[in-house]
């Protein structure tokens, strides 16, 4: 892997780390309001995925995606604002925390509804094989999802039709609060692709090269093969569900074991405010982040002051974010109508 | 170039022309390609346009529905047929979560140019799970835009509008009309899309309907013409928006309301419409705005019991008189 790409990796996922736990304050402080999910713990799938992509590739995400915005190239500010519910958010203030869209990036909406988003990245997918253009959708989905009729009913078409979607499941190993084996006849998620006809495999998703590798790899063969392909990556969420669950329904030694492969770790660990703690991370080894970290000083593409200058530059981006979406105007109740009805152009629909 | 053609050969042909314009255009559902559909409307598409086009889909309402969505996102112009509006149920999530929110909700990003055709109504001894109407169900949905057109006419028409358009429309489209014939113009300028027009004037009363029931409230008209009774007759053709201005004008002309609609009574488009005239209209209003609806019922599958539960032209009519009163009917 490049240098340039490994660098962009990691801050990458710094700065969804930082940007994240900075969402926490602000929710705390009233500045944010309704379901907040976040990504802690799962930042080497959307930095290793997304980055995978090309431009012309369509995401299509969850309600678990501020990340993929910010990797995708969204600037903080503008998600920022839109967890804030202003004008200047990337959705306007209608959608919030689980709807951003970005039609210039090709970053297809966060939907909240679990499982709605396949039948909508089959459907890119079908608009592209129509066309006949060498583009491709990635659609992400919890493994919450795979018990939807949505994801069974999407993959039998996508493979019927040789349709060009990747579908990346981020295995955090919970549907809110029931553990995978407990909501999941088959636990390993990309075993049922194979009912479908479906290349698939699993990645250890807390080792972002591994992501990013088995992502442009997938590409390639949806590409060439024009039919879809499966990525299982195993991932973990430090926190919650949202903001409104305190996780308690998982063993500490679980969720100590994970902070223990952290895909930003030891280097990193001093931008973290919660997840985890030095003395935890001394005990059980590097995590995520410091799993990159600790690769690349290794292999000499990184020195420790570079990571402390990486540090203090995403922890500016989100606060100028921030500032930003505190000096942005709220949007007024004829924004709203206009969002509603701007499709509608010149269209007469009663008589004058 | 004015023809007589069968209802569905009208949705046909709107289909056709549309294809034929833009490559965007694409058809999908069960069985609309290869058998030619359910009810014939996209017969002889899949040999003009091939099986990328005129897509057959699994049994998977929701996510074919979705698929519907997602092309549109990219500005495709899919056309979904959901093989009876009972099925529409399985796909509420594409329609209600997806197409209505997704324009709005992205900050007004992304148009959604999907066309969703939906046959209903109370057909021949279907029962209770093949014979619902659900009107009601969509208008309630902001973002959704809900056309019943009951001729040949606005069935070319309306099919053609909705595809043109960039919101999300529902066409709901009545299984007993599908071959009804009545002459259609392809050349003559169509009204705006959601603009009801009065199909028979008169000045005692205006009978409001849609699809089927429009034409159930013209026989009522002809029925009550022979005792000196002169009904207005409005077909709505639209449930999302509704014409208001062209209700309110034959309300301050008539005094008198009856709404006739084919779908449960309980919160349906009837009450609606009653509502709103009443707020619009109420100092014009002689009396309040009267409903002949369906039975709050399941459909029984017993043929008299079935055709019991919806309104006919006899219901009409003895409501009308009511709703004129003895001194009207006397001075006829």
């Amino acid at each position: 892997m490049e240098r340039e790409m490994m660098h962009r990796l990691l801050r990458d996922m710094m700065l969804s780390r930082v940007f994240e736990e900075r969402a926490a304050e602000e929710y705390q402080k009233g500045n944010i309001v309704g379901f907040l999910h976040l990504y802690p713990g799962e930042e080497a799938v959307a930095a290793g995925v997304i980055n995978a992509a090309g431009p012309a590739d369509y995401i299509v995400s969850t309600y678990r995606e501020h990340a993929h915005a910010l990797v995708r190239g969204v600037p903080a500010r503008a998600v920022m604002a839109e967890l804030f519910g202003r004008a200047t958010g990337m959705s306007g203030g209608m959608g919030g925390s689980m709807h951003m869209f970005d039609r210039e990036r090709r970053f297809m909406g966060g939907y909240g509804i679990v499982g709605e988003t396949f039948p909508i990245a089959i459907g890119i997918g079908y608009a592209i094989s129509l066309r006949a253009l060498p583009e491709a959708v990635i659609c992400f989905f919890g493994d919450g999802a795979v018990n939807q009729g949505t994801f069974h009913e999407s993959l039998n078409m996508a493979s019927l039709w040789r349709l060009p979607v990747l579908f990346v499941c981020e295995n955090n190993h919970y549907a809110i609060g029931t553990d995978i084996h407990r909501h999941s006849a088959v636990a390993e998620v990309y075993k049922r692709a194979a009912a479908y006809n479906i290349p698939a495999e699993k990645i250890d998703g807390m080792d972002v090269v591994k992501v990013f590798d088995a992502t442009r790899h997938a590409l390639d063969r949806v590409r060439r093969a024009g039919g879809p392909q499966l990525l299982e990556l195993e991932t973990y969420r430090y926190r919650g569900h949202s903001m409104a669950d305190p996780g308690a329904y998982r063993p500490a030694v679980e969720v100590k074991a994970y902070q223990g492969i952290d895909p930003l770790t030891i280097g990193a660990r001093e931008i973290e405010y919660r997840y985890p703690t030095a003395a935890e991370l001394a005990e059980v080894g590097p995590d995520n982040i410091g799993r990159l970290t600790e690769h690349m000083i290794s292999a000499g593409h990184l020195e420790e002051v570079e990571i402390a200058q990486l540090r203090k530059e995403v922890e500016a981006v989100v606060e100028d974010a921030v500032q930003f979406s505190l000096a942005s105007a709220q949007p007024t109740m004829d924004d709203a109508w206009r969002h509603l009805n701007c499709n509608r152009r010149h269209e007469q629909l009663l008589p004058a | 170039m004015t023809q007589e053609l069968l209802y569905w050969q009208a949705l046909n042909r709107a289909l056709d022309i549309e294809m034929a314009a833009d490559e965007s255009v694409f058809v999908l559902g069960e069985d609309v390609g290869l058998y030619g559909g359910s009810y014939r409307v996209t017969e002889g598409l899949y040999a003009k346009y091939g099986e990328a086009r005129v897509r057959d889909t699994p049994i998977s309402e929701n996510s074919f529905t979705g698929l519907g969505v997602g092309a549109a996102l990219v500005g495709m112009r899919p056309v979904v047929e959901i093989m009876t509006i009972n099925f529409a149920m399985l796909a509420l999530d594409s329609i209600v979560n997806g197409a209505a929110k997704i324009p709005f909700m992205s900050g007004g990003q992304f148009p959604m140019p999907l066309v969703i055709r939906v046959p209903g109504g109370v057909a021949r001894q279907l029962a209770a799970q093949h014979a619902q109407r659900l009107e009601s169900m969509f208008m309630n949905v902001p973002g959704l835009r809900v056309a019943v057109p009951s001729t040949p006419q606005d069935a070319y028409w309306q099919l053609r509008q909705a595809i043109a358009s960039d919101e999300p429309v529902v066409l709901l489209e009545h299984e007993v009309l599908y071959f009804t014939k009545g002459p259609v113009d392809t050349m003559a300028e169509a009204p705006p899309m959601h603009q009801a027009l009065v199909r028979r004037a008169g000045k005692d009363v205006t009978l409001i309907g849609y699809s089927r029931t429009a034409l159930l409230a013209q026989e009522a008209a002809a029925e009550l013409a022979k005792e000196g009774i002169e009904a207005e007759v409005i077909d709505l053709r639209s449930l999302n928006p509704i014409d208001w201005k062209t209700l309110s004008e034959s309300v301050s002309k008539t005094h008198r309301a009856l709404v006739i609609e084919e779908d449960c009574r309980h919160a349906g488009a009837g009450a609606e419409i009653a509502a709103n005239l009443a707020e619009r209209c109420f100092y014009s209003l002689d009396a309040p705005v009267q409903r002949v609806a369906g039975l709050d019922i399941p459909t029984p599958y017993n043929g008299a019991l079935e055709a019991a539960s919806i309104p006919r032209v006899v219901d009409i009519v003895a409501t009308a008189r009511t709703l004129l009163g003895p001194k009207e009917k006397a001075a006829a």
